[in-house]
This record gives structure tokens, sequence and C-alpha cells, in this order.
């Protein structure tokens, strides 16, 4: 039924049947349910000038937001989109956002605030209640529901002919096979293409600042320098995908602060070219401590020495940093002596 | 180059020429020649080194040795280059109060800059190494922002944050904002690689790419830098724009809540 | 409608035009009988009732703001120079999704705001969708007849995480491109399919020309319209079971008090949806989010410190820091542990929370429908498991922002990391205990005030010099409010041994349910409410005060 047609003032005791019929005054048990409060006016409700101050300040509301959406328009036809402006004490901003953004939260704001105070001050606060019935059927109807389902059932033949059932579930079945094969030209197969970068026998290292071939003399102890394959231009097609496997991080440490030998042998002179990508899931690392030769990851804080074959020694990735092996050509020029002999980036499931 | 040639007759023209042939030529002539002093004859030369070494033996020289020679509170000091003294001292991490911490930190500087450029010059009289730089080298001037953002986000990005608000490094270390950091100092570390910050040299981050960093910098982290969406919340991504979601955000949302559901108030029985 | 029924006042067909025009909806859509159950509907009134409202209005916002966005942005990965009004970024290569983003902040008037309205309310979408589901938690409102309603909004909690992140994702900016290159990672760490997995989904390998296209008609299309359908369920839910109450006066488990929603939820509820927009266009007004213009165009091969994605994704960004770096190698294949055990355990600490119910529920073998809320303190071990699964995920989070912790209050980010390593074990335990704890002291203090009344702060000095503090006697509405919970008791295992004497063979799973069981109703889970009984003893005289 619905609640409004209950008088206000039968409210608390009527509904309070449904719950033992315990009277609010009942000396037997203290802790008993003394039903919903009575209701008390507020004073929009008793006086006349308050709620006419309510109605005004919603009125008041209303009317300023209209005048902020005229604000809104008008802010954004007279200020230009590249207007800077200082607003204390947020700093330089976009005028045009500034005011849009104000005009718009003020109109909307006032919309909002004037109909809460409405419904707060002026409709009518009493509290009412309304009656849950339980979710669950009564048992009559739920015997009526099975049986008509079991006549349906019964109907379908569906238990009796096996043959029905079992080729309609194996369609069923069989058909989202369909979508699952589309999906296929997602993507080509992986193929080795993890395995390989641009690098080989014979490139160049390239600076990445000044997109030149870099020389040994370049390199100071304590110096840091990302490097490319030469050949590979930022307006190649493909440069993305193939930087984010070539990207080569060199540093330079004294020969007799490298403690691996391997490190040694595939460096010039102390100048080591490490891959850039995490091994963890692919960061860019590159924050080197040229004191103590850490690499960090800024990602996830995989910690490498570079002085020890880029060894992990702390963080969340699981084996060293690739080292490209490098020499120096006939002209001075670094380069690299093959690609690298392992996989560069993170580790999957093919690489072992 | 009538000054190039005033100084031909130094006695320590030997060393301004095997810096000039390690370092920028121009860096060198603020080591040589303070603001107020023009002409840098001989006699102001040594005397500057002179007052160099007698700042460097009372404040220096317990660390790092009486001939700048390094112990083991402080490194050796031959050959860093004026361009170190200026960073190092003019960003007040020397004189440091303790070689044991993680990191020196910046602080004000304890020297005013015309004893840090004796300092300098007393170091740079120790060893050739990077001169400080000039206006000309870190200025404004023929400067592309945009590249230099892209390397700066190369370079610099992975420790010093997207626009330079700074980060951590292990172990307690960090490295720094660069809010307010001048760009003479910006260049200077660049070129010599104070503490664990790796050098750039010229070689491999050009003069003109140095440039461009600071010009980006500048674009980005400069006192005049527009926010344009308002509140920057430090510049420091989706942690303390999370923080303000829901700190300022959820919270104005709930406080509004609040007040939709709060009981309006009774008129009082009388 | 037969004219007939017309009430005398009423001329022949001169009905008013918006009765007239509802007659016309009835006799199609049957909305008088929808109206008869619904227009006068009693919603109780109290904030944290409005906290799934603020989750609703905000996804109102998101798809009204987004639709505008796509109507500038370009879902394209072309690379393209740049030469816009953004001086340090004049030609630079970027793909025409930064681009078209950078457009819509820069050369779109009100483009900007939009965008950030967008952004933060997403931000606040998922957060206020947190609260509401800790409310709902802790109160105990999943109970029979929500269970159903309970997944839905978890469900919508998941779906809006990964809409969030997809949506980040797509103007393919340093910060979001670094998101996703270890989301590859993460993917590559599967075993057998992994490499797979990536390939299909950016079309080769990483970062590819795909992704940001494909990702967009996840962000605009697939997600929200899954969430869209799931929204309206769940609304219909809170709808047909009607909503619940916290115990009071008159506040019975067959009813529900409060305001009707003509006109008076009309009203609230209609101008909330105003109020949090206006808030979260001023926010948009005053704070900046992603201002993906300083972070730069993605490329592989570059990052920048403090690369965390949005905080909803905080607390798997610490799962995967904090795990140390397990790889195994045999066969010629890898199995990447360091990756593949954070990515498991990301949906189980989800997972975690949205089972509660159901565990709770066969525990303490409750069958019963509840529209009664509990107070936190009167369920203590479900409180202080919902106090340990927050404790857990705050931890992930610290772990998540390490680098900003370690900056700002001057710590190293080794000490953090192993600090979360060890606490993601230990401090949900030490929660569990110590909210336990405390809401059995709360239980204790109901129950002194039940007995003894309110310390009412007066000091008296009886004639014999005794000081006492003179406690006032509560009201009949404070009693039953503070009496009304119910104290269940912990289920029995029932004899072992049968009528005819036969050992009766008690299953491994009843005895762990009669363990837990215990666990939440047992004699150190509960504090006996008083009786009727305690209450007159003390009243009726012979207590002094």
């Amino acid at each position: 039924m619905s609640s409004q047609d209950i008088p206000e003032e039968n409210l608390p005791a009527a509904q309070d049947t449904s719950h033992g019929a315990v009277k609010p005054a009942d000396e037997q048990n203290p802790f008993a349910d003394p039903g919903l409060p009575p209701h008390e006016p507020r004073v929009q409700d008793i006086d006349e000038r308050a709620a006419k101050r309510s109605e005004r300040t919603v009125a008041l509301l209303f009317t300023v937001s209209m005048l902020a959406t005229v604000g809104f328009i008008a802010s954004y036809v007279t200020i230009p989109v590249d207007k800077s402006v200082y607003v204390w004490p947020i700093g330089h901003i976009s005028a045009l956002n500034f005011a849009l953004g104000m005009t718009l939260g003020l109109a909307l704001f006032c919309i909002g605030a004037g109909a809460v105070h409405w419904a707060r001050t002026l409709m009518s606060d009493h509290e009412l209640a309304d009656e849950r019935h339980p979710i669950e059927a009564a048992p009559d109807v739920r015997a009526k529901v099975m049986d008509d389902f079991r006549q349906g059932a019964k109907e379908s033949v569906l238990g009796r002919r096996k043959l029905i059932r079992n080729t309609m579930f194996g369609a069923l079945a069989l058909f989202p096979l369909s979508g699952v094969v589309l999906l296929r030209d997602l993507g080509p197969l992986p193929g080795t293409k993890l395995r390989h970068t641009l690098w080989s026998r014979g490139k160049l290292l390239v600076n990445m600042n000044t997109n030149e071939p870099l020389r040994p003399s370049d390199l100071i102890v304590g110096s840091l320098t990302f490097a490319k394959p030469e050949g590979l231009e930022e307006h190649d097609h493909g440069f993305q995908t193939e930087i984010a496997k070539a990207a080569l991080m060199l540093v330079r440490i004294k020969p007799d602060d490298i403690k691996d030998r391997r490190a040694l042998e595939w460096s010039h002179e102390g100048i080591l070219a490490y891959s850039k990508i995490c091994t963890h899931v692919g960061c860019p690392i590159s924050l080197y401590e040229q004191q103590t030769h850490h690499a960090l990851c800024p990602c996830h804080q995989s910690t490498f020495d570079l002085s020890d074959g880029a060894k992990v020694i702390f963080g969340p990735a699981g084996h060293p940093l690739p080292q490209l092996r490098i020499g120096v050509n006939d002209e001075g020029y670094l380069e690299a002596l093959g690609d690298f002999d392992e996989p560069v980036g993170p580790a999957f499931w093919e690489r072992g | 180059m009538k000054k190039l040639s005033a100084r031909r007759r130094h006695p320590l023209a030997a060393l301004v020429v095997l810096l000039l042939a390690l370092a920028c030529t121009g860096g060198l002539y603020a080591v040589f020649a303070p603001a107020d002093k023009a002409q840098a004859d001989e006699t102001a030369q040594s005397l500057t080194i002179e007052e160099g070494k007698k700042l460097y033996t009372v404040g220096c020289a317990s660390c790092h040795g009486t001939g700048g020679q390094g112990t083991s509170d402080g490194p050796s000091l031959v050959g860093v280059g004026a361009a170190a003294v200026d960073f190092q001292v003019g960003t007040g991490r020397m004189p440091a109060a303790t070689s044991q911490a993680a990191q020196i930190p910046d602080k004000p500087a304890v020297y005013n800059q015309a004893q840090i450029d004796q300092l300098a010059a007393y170091i740079a009289s120790l060893g050739a190494g990077p001169a400080i730089p000039t206006e000309e080298q870190y200025g404004p001037e023929g400067a592309d922002a945009a590249k230099g953002g892209e390397l700066f986000r190369n370079n610099c990005a992975q420790c010093h944050n997207f626009t330079g608000k700074g980060g951590a490094l292990t172990h307690g270390k960090y490295a720094p904002s660069l809010e307010g950091v001048t760009p003479k100092h910006i260049y200077e570390a660049m070129l010599t690689g104070p503490q664990n910050m790796p050098s750039f040299p010229d070689t491999t981050l050009s003069e003109q790419n140095k440039k461009d960093v600071i010009a980006y910098l500048n674009a980005v982290n400069g006192e005049e830098t527009e926010s344009p969406g308002g509140l920057s919340l430090g510049g420091l991504g989706p942690v303390s724009e999370g923080l303000f979601a829901w700190v300022f955000g959820l919270g104005a949302l709930i406080a509004v809540a609040v007040w939709v559901a709060a009981r309006t108030a009774k008129a009082k029985k009388s | 409608m037969s004219t007939t029924t017309t009430p005398e006042s009423r001329a022949r067909g001169k009905a008013p035009a918006g009765e007239r025009v509802a007659d016309w909806a009835d006799g199609r859509l049957g909305i008088y009988s929808l109206a008869k159950a619904n227009m006068r509907k009693i919603f109780p009134d109290h904030w944290s009732f409005m906290l799934g409202e603020i989750c609703l209005y905000s996804f109102i916002i998101i798809i009204l703001t987004g639709v505008y966005l796509t109507l500038f942005f370009h879902p394209s990965m072309n690379e393209v120079e740049y030469h816009g009004s953004y001086v340090p970024l004049q030609g630079q290569l970027m793909s025409e999704a930064y681009k078209s983003t950078l457009d819509i902040s820069f050369d779109v008037r009100g483009g900007l705001l939009i965008r950030q309205i967008h952004h933060w309310a997403a931000l606040i979408f998922v957060a206020g969708m947190f609260v509401h589901m800790m409310r709902v938690f802790f109160t105990g409102a999943f109970r029979k007849p929500r269970e159903i309603n309970w997944l839905f909004g978890f469900l919508l909690l998941v779906l809006g995480m990964f809409t969030g992140f997809t949506g980040y994702s797509l103007p393919d900016d340093l910060l979001s491109g670094t998101g996703i290159r270890f989301m590859e990672g993460a993917i590559l760490s599967v075993p057998i399919v992994g490499t797979y997995l990536s390939f299909f989904l950016f079309g080769g390998e990483f970062p590819g020309d795909d992704f940001v296209a494909r990702f967009f008609s996840i962000h605009v299309l697939l997600l929200p319209g899954i969430m869209l359908g799931l929204v309206v369920a769940h609304l219909i839910l809170v709808f047909y079971h009607k909503h619940t109450q916290f115990p009071g006066p008159g506040k019975t488990n067959k009813n529900v008090v409060g305001m009707p929603l003509l006109p008076v939820y009309m009203a609230k509820a209609g101008g909330f949806f105003f109020l949090v927009f206006g808030v979260l266009a001023a926010v948009a007004a005053i704070a900046t989010v992603n201002p993906i213009w300083s972070i730069g165009p993605y490329r592989p091969d570059m990052v920048s410190t403090g690369a965390q994605p949005d905080w909803y994704m905080g607390f798997s960004e610490g799962l995967i820091r904090v795990m140390p770096g397990w790889e195994i190698n045999f066969w010629g294949h890898t199995l990447v542990l360091g990756v593949f055990i954070p990515l498991m355990i990301f949906p189980l600490v989800l997972a975690a929370i949205a089972v509660y119910p159901f565990i709770e529920s066969w525990v303490t073998g409750d069958k019963r429908e509840h529209h009664i809320l509990d107070r936190p303190r009167n369920a203590p071990t479900r409180t202080a498991f919902g106090v340990a699964w927050m404790t857990l995920y705050f931890v992930l989070l610290v772990g998540g922002g390490n680098d900003i912790w370690a900056t700002h209050f001057h710590l190293s980010i080794n000490a953090i990391t192993w600090f979360v390593r060890i606490a993601f074990f230990v401090a949900p335990v030490v929660a569990f205990i110590v909210t336990k704890r405390i809401c059995l002291g709360l239980q204790r203090r109901d129950k002194e005030k039940v007995l003894h009344g309110r310390e009412s702060g007066i000091i008296k000095r009886l004639p014999h010099g005794e000081f006492i503090e003179v406690h006032e006697p509560l009201s009949q509405e404070q009693l039953y409010t503070l009496t009304a919970h119910e104290q269940p008791k912990p289920l029995e295992l029932g004899p072992e041994v049968d009528e005819n004497g036969v050992r009766r063979k008690v299953k491994a799973s009843e005895k762990l349910r009669a363990k837990l069981s215990k666990g939440f109703y047992g004699e150190e889970s509960q504090i006996p409410k008083p009786t009727v009984e305690e209450y007159k003893e003390i009243t009726s005289g012979h207590g002094h005060h």
C-alpha cells in the first residue's frame, strides 16, 4: 500500500503493530521500541516569516545560478583561450579555464543548493514509514512456479529426446569459437621478434642528444650518455618499436673499478654499454649514480650495479641488464660488435 | 681579444692554455674577472688566488687537505675545475656539515660570490677543470625550449621528474628539485656531475644542448611558468592528484552530503 | 481511460494537459502501476547513504564530459609534428592522440575544463565507490537480500578501475605510456600464453601503432556499456529491496522510515546531482589534473621519476614494487614469478573483500533478511576484517608511492620497500587484533551507558564525604537503540555420537565452520548486552546512583 494514505499522526503506532506490539511505556521491558518520536515542527512550519525567508533564499540561489550561466557564456565569448592570469593563491593559470569552471560550478551548485534548501525547509518533513515485505515468494506461489516449470520442461520433451539436447548443447558450445578465431588477426605471432634488436656488428653508437656517432674520448669517467644504433631516425616509421628494444645506456667506469670480468671484456676501456630497458617490466632505467655505479629504475626501484655486470642488487627485476659488446672501428668511432646476446627488456615464457 | 692578449703575460698562462683546450672558452672569463673588475691584471689575478687560498685553508682544508689533495673526509679537488667550486659553494652544499650523510643537501651559501670566485680561482690553479660558464652559455638567447624538453626527458627527467621537481634515489639519496636553481648552477651541475649525479660533458651534451635544457626548465619550472589548469599540486603526478581527489574532492562532496541529509533545525518549544 | 471515472468537478475532455499526457503514456507503458509503488517510496536520511549517489552522479558527469571529449580526440598513433600553441613542445614528434589532447587543452575553448572535470570526476568516482563499499561493508548492508547487489557494486568498482586505466592511457603521454609498458611487461610474465597475449593486444611488438585505438573502443564503448547496465541493475535492486536503515526508535526490520521520493528526495537527490557537478566543475577550475603538456609525448626510451598510475591502481603498483625479483629458468623457459605473483595477488586482494559476505553467511548460518544496519562495533569480527583489509590496501598504496614518500619524508626508498614487505604480512594482523579490541571496548562502554546512564560530568558530594559523578539515565529511545542488536550464539558442532551411540563423522568443513563461528560470536567476540533483569536490578534502588 502507499504510505501517502496514512495520516501522519497514526504512523508510529500503526507501524508498530507489526513489531511485537510493545507500547512505549512498557513497564516490563525498559528496552522496548518506543516507536517513532513525535514530529516536531521546524521554524518554517510555524513562522510564516521564516518560511518566506527560506523562499527568498531559494529564489536567490536560483537567480545566482542564472547569472552564473550568463557569466559562463560571457566568459566563453570574451576571454581569449590563451590568456593567462595570476590568481592568488593558485598561481598563473588560464583565465578562461578558471572563469568557465567557476561560473559553471556556481551555476550548478546554486541549482542544487536551492533545491536542497527548498526540500529541507519548505517541503514537509514528516517522517513516513513504508512496510517491507519478504522477498521470498509464498509457498503456494513457489509450488505453482515449480509445477509450471515441470510442465513446460515435460512438454518440451528435452529430457526424453536426449539427441536433441546433446546436439543443441554441442552447437551452442561450438559457435563462440568463431568469435575467438576472429581475434587471431589482432596481431602477428611473436616468432623470435623479442630476441633481436637493431644492433648488429659494425653499427655505430649514435649519441641521442647530438645525433652524432660517439668516440671513446667523448665519454669521460662519471658521465652518462644514451645512444641509438646508426641509421635509426626519429622520423622513421617503427622508430618507437625499435627504440623500445635498442635504447642504450653508456657509462664510463675506471677499468680497475669494474668487478665483473666479462663486463670489462665487453667494454671499451671502461665504456660499458647496457640496455636502457629494465629487465623487470621494461621501463627505461637510467637513474645512474656515478659514485656508487648503481642504476635505479624510476618505476619499481630495481637497482643494478653497473660496475658488476649490471647485477640486480635490489628490487623486483629478475636478471641483469643485457650488455652490448662494443669496440672501436678504424675511424675511431664506437661500434657494436654484434646484437645483444640475450633478449632485452622484461622476461617472458619463451626467454629461457 | 685585448683581454686575452693582456692575460698572455700572466704567470698562469700555461694553465690558461690548458684550460682553454679542455673546457669551453667562454667560461674562463668569469674565473679570472669578477664582475667589478673588467681589466684583470696580473697582480689582481694572483691576489685572487691568494685570497682564495686563505679562504680555502680556513673553510675547506680540514676535509679536502691543505693542497686540495683530498682526505678520508673529502675528495681531491685537483682538476675539478672552477665550475664545480662555483656550484658546490654557490648552492651552499659546501662547506658541508658532515661527510657521513647519504647526501649533502643544498643550503644558503656561506660565502658571497666574490669569495666563491676567489675559491674557484684557487682550485682552478691546482689543476685544469671546467670553468664557470658565462651568461652567453646559459642565457636564453638562441635556445630551443622544445628541443630542451626532449633532451630533458631523455637525460634528466628520470631522476629530476618531468619538470624538475626532484625524485628519490637509492638509500636515502635524492635528485633535488630544480625549482629556483639558477641557470648557471644548472649548467655547472650538468658539466661537472656533483655528488652522485653523472656528468654530461660538452662532448655528449653540447653547449647548445645545455642551453636548450635550461631554456626548457625556465619554461616549465620558472617563476612565471603558467599552470593553465590551476594548482599544479607539486607537479608530482598521480600521487598528489589522488590525495587531492580524496581529501578535497571527495571531502567536499561528503561535506555537502552531510548538509543534504542533516535534519533541519527544529523550532524551540516555548 | 473512460471518461465516466472523471470526477464531476472536471469538465469532459478538459483534463489538464499533464494528466492527459500521463494518461496517454499509462495506456502504453503502464506508468501508473509503476508510480503507485515508487512515487512515494521512502528513503531514510543519512549522509552515508548518499555516497552511492556521489558515484552515480560522477558516473553521469563522466559520460557527459566524455562524449564531449570524443568530439575532439583522435584515437590514432600516427606520428605528427606539433605546431600548436604550447611553445615548449613546438616541433616535437608525437602521436595524433597526444596532439589532439594538447589541442583540447590549449585551443578548444573550455576543452581544458571538460578534460579536467572528466579526469577529476573519474578519480572521485572510484574513490566514492571505495568509500561507498566500505560503508556497506562496515554496516553489514551486504547481508541477505543484498548479496547480489554487493557483487554488482564490486564489479562496478573493478570495471571503474580498468575504465579509468584505459582512459588514462589514451593521451599517449610519457607517464601513461610508462604505465602501458608496465602492463605489457606484466602480460609477458604470464606463463605459456603471455607473449601471444601481448602481441595480440598491441598488434605486434610494443608499442606498435594500435593500442590507443583499441583502448579507445574499450574505454568509450565496451567497459562503460557494461557499467551502465550494471548501474541500472544496481539501482533497480536498491529500489526493489528498499533502503536499509540504522537502528533507532520506530525502525524495524519490517519497515523503512524516512522521507518520500516525491517531493523530498526528488529535490534532494536531484539537487545533489547539481551539487556534485558544481563541486567537480569548481575543482576542475582550481586544480590541474594530468597536465600532459608538462609530461611530454611517449617515447619508450624515456621516463620520469615518480611514475605512478592513478590512485586506484596504486595498490597494484605497490604489489609490483615490493615483490622480490624471483625468476626461474627451466627447459628453455622462464617463469617470471617476480611479476606474475603480484599479477595474481592483485585480483585476490580485491576478491578477498568481494567474497566476504558469502563467507560470513556460511559461517554464521544466518539465512534471514536484514534491513537494519549493524553498528560496526556490534560486529567486531567483521569490522576487524574490514579494517585489516583496508590496512593491507593502504600499506600497498604506500609501497606504490614509495619514491614520493622517500623524498617528502626524507626516508630511504629501500627502507620503505622493506617496511612494506614486512607490513604486508604483519600490519593486517595487528590491525585485526587492535580493531577487535576497540570494538569490544566500545561494546562495554555501551553496556555501561545502558546500565548506569550517561556520565553527566556533574560531581556530587555525598553526606559522608564521598564524591561521585552523577549519571543521567538514558531515554527509552537511547536504551532501545543501544540494545536493539542481536547477539547470536556460535554454531555448535552437535553431538559427536548420535542417538544410537554410533560415532557421527564430522566433516573438516563443519569443524572449520564451528571454529570460525566461535570467532564471530564466541565469548571473546562479543560483550553480552545488558539484560532487562540487570537493568532493573540496578535501577530498582539498591544502586546508589
